[in-house]
């Protein structure tokens, strides 16, 4: 299904974060989200899964369409995210991490669900160890491994090589194109690793000061003498 | 030795109460990081329901039933009620309500049964024992001790191996994201209140079984001792609230086995004081866990 915000607004207090961002990502399409820090990605993220509630503005999935959402809504409608801050259960193993997910989001058994999650993630060992034990780059593939167990239409990635060594950023984004080839969602990416932007999108949105300041296929945003002031520099 | 043996019973028989408690308590907090400081109203209700029905000629067994679900009622009014509104609300807010509840509550009890104490009646098998050797045992203590052994051991299983469990344990860990895994606040919230509340109902049972008389603030002293052993073991763990129940029973036992008369009366301070000297050497308590910054649900 192809996912579409209209002309979001946020504002806290008296700033404004998001100031009329639309953005369309269609089924299959994988689209970066680039800019400044502070301006507006993961906000944009936050009210599209439920983490805010935005000022203004609209938001359609299919024939869906909505203006507020909840947290559990949107994983319901099949929204799921990763955090740029990894957000893992402490008490929980790797396996029960991912089953959490599959239980409530999912159809048929929530074990075997969680453990094809796990592979698509390569989790060939460590199913039984805890999650925040595993080493950095696991747990940022982890997370993904959940956001993927159950229902998924789109697919929200902040920042998921944040931290990782070059081989580790490779390996992520081996793993985006192959969720989006076997699943077939939508995936919005945010991410300061411009390779990793230009390895795996289709298209990039720019945002600066809480507005789109360029949109289009990689290579083109690249050149564009706005995102090159705002965000790439010379 | 039989000394030391008829010590170490009551010891486990007292942290078995005080385990329950500090359960019911952990498992709020851990969810909520709300101190439910009305959870000995819970207890105390229990003990009235107790009270009424033992009175009204209702078998013993039906009457613990009674008093169990009277207790989860309650809790669940206490959460519709009181809390819900307030999920949002600062740590300090939640608290203060606690307090006010917990004050609420004890007024409306002193308003419909008095201050007088209410003399429970307990069944004649309460007081009966048998002996090894020169050590007397009351049954009451190897049912206190069974009962809570096979409740820590069924709750440990349930939050292990079943998919509400499962959803318990990660929303005590972070209530935002479990919300993202699709699961339903207010489910979540509910079954931590009903098992806070079942709990409160059972160390209810156990505690006016050796203390057979009940007022509007007879739920304050358990519900101290089950906060304080959840704050030795470590706010926010349920394991660490079991071994911290125990642990505070042991000292208490412990001190008032090695103290002389003279001192007996200030049992509570002394062992209070070596909670201190503990908290001061583990601030976060012997299993004190990690939480995350998000506390609002």
């Amino acid at each position: 299904m192809n996912f579409k915000a209209s002309d979001v607004v946020m504002k806290f207090k008296g700033l404004t974060a998001l100031d009329g961002v639309s953005l369309e990502v269609a089924k299959g399409e994988i689209v970066g989200l680039i800019g400044p820090n502070g301006s507006g990605k993961t906000t944009l993220l936050n009210v599209t899964s439920g983490v805010y509630s935005p000022t203004s503005g609209s938001f359609s999935m299919g024939a869906e369409i909505w203006s507020k959402i909840s947290l559990r809504d949107a994983a319901r409608r099949g929204i799921r995210r990763t955090f740029q801050n990894i957000r893992l259960f402490n008490s929980l193993t790797v396996l029960e991490t991912v089953e959490v997910a599959s239980a409530w989001l999912g159809t048929g058994d929530r074990r075997e669900n969680a453990l094809n999650a796990l592979d698509e993630l390569h989790f060939t060992q460590h199913r039984d160890r805890m999650a925040t034990e595993l080493a950095y780059g696991m747990q940022r593939r982890l997370e993904i491994a959940r956001a993927i167990a159950g229902k998924l239409e789109f697919l929200l990635l902040d920042e998921p090589t944040a931290g990782l060594n070059h081989g580790e950023s490779e390996e992520i984004v081996t793993i985006v194109q192959a969720i989006r080839r076997r699943r077939g969602c939508g995936i919005v990416i945010i991410d300061h690793d411009l390779n990793v932007i230009m390895n795996v999108c289709d298209r990039v949105v720019v945002l600066s000061e809480g507005k789109v300041i360029a949109s289009g296929p990689p290579q083109e945003v690249r050149r564009d003498p706005q995102v090159i002031k705002a965000y790439l520099g010379s | 030795m039989e000394l030391m043996l008829q010590q170490f019973i009551n010891a486990v028989s007292l942290g078995s109460i005080y385990a329950l408690v500090a359960l019911g308590v952990a498992i709020v907090f851990s969810i909520l990081r709300l101190a439910n400081f009305a959870h000995g109203e819970l207890m105390t209700v229990a003990g009235y329901t107790l009270y009424a029905t033992l009175l009204a000629g209702v078998h013993w067994f039906l009457a613990a039933l009674a008093a169990i679900a009277a207790s989860v009622i309650a809790a669940l009014l206490l959460e519709r009620l009181a809390y819900r509104r307030l999920r949002s609300a600062n740590p300090l807010t939640l608290l203060i309500t606690s307090f006010a509840v917990s004050v609420a509550l004890q007024s409306l009890f002193l308003l419909f049964f008095g201050a007088r104490p209410k003399g429970i009646e307990l069944p004649a098998f309460v007081d009966a024992g048998f002996r090894i050797g020169q050590l007397r045992v009351q049954w009451l203590d190897v049912f206190i001790i069974v009962i809570t052994g096979l409740i820590v051991l069924s709750l440990h299983l349930f939050l292990k191996k079943t998919v509400i469990g499962l959803a318990l344990r990660s929303a005590a860990d972070d209530f935002r994201t479990t919300r993202l895994m699709g699961i339903k606040a207010n489910a979540v919230v509910v079954g931590a209140f009903m098992l806070s509340g079942a709990l409160a109902g059972i160390a209810a049972l156990f505690y006016f079984a050796t203390v057979p008389n009940v007022v509007p603030s007879s739920g304050f002293e358990p519900m101290l001792k089950g906060f304080i052993a959840c704050v030795i073991g470590g706010l926010g763990s349920l394991p660490a609230a079991v071994v911290g129940g125990f642990l505070l029973a042991f000292l208490e036992v412990g001190s008032d086995a090695i103290l002389s008369n003279s001192l007996s009366p200030y049992l509570d301070a002394i062992v209070f004081g070596i909670a201190i000297i503990l908290l001061r050497w583990r601030p976060g308590g012997l299993f004190g866990v990690r939480m995350t910054e998000d506390l609002r649900v």
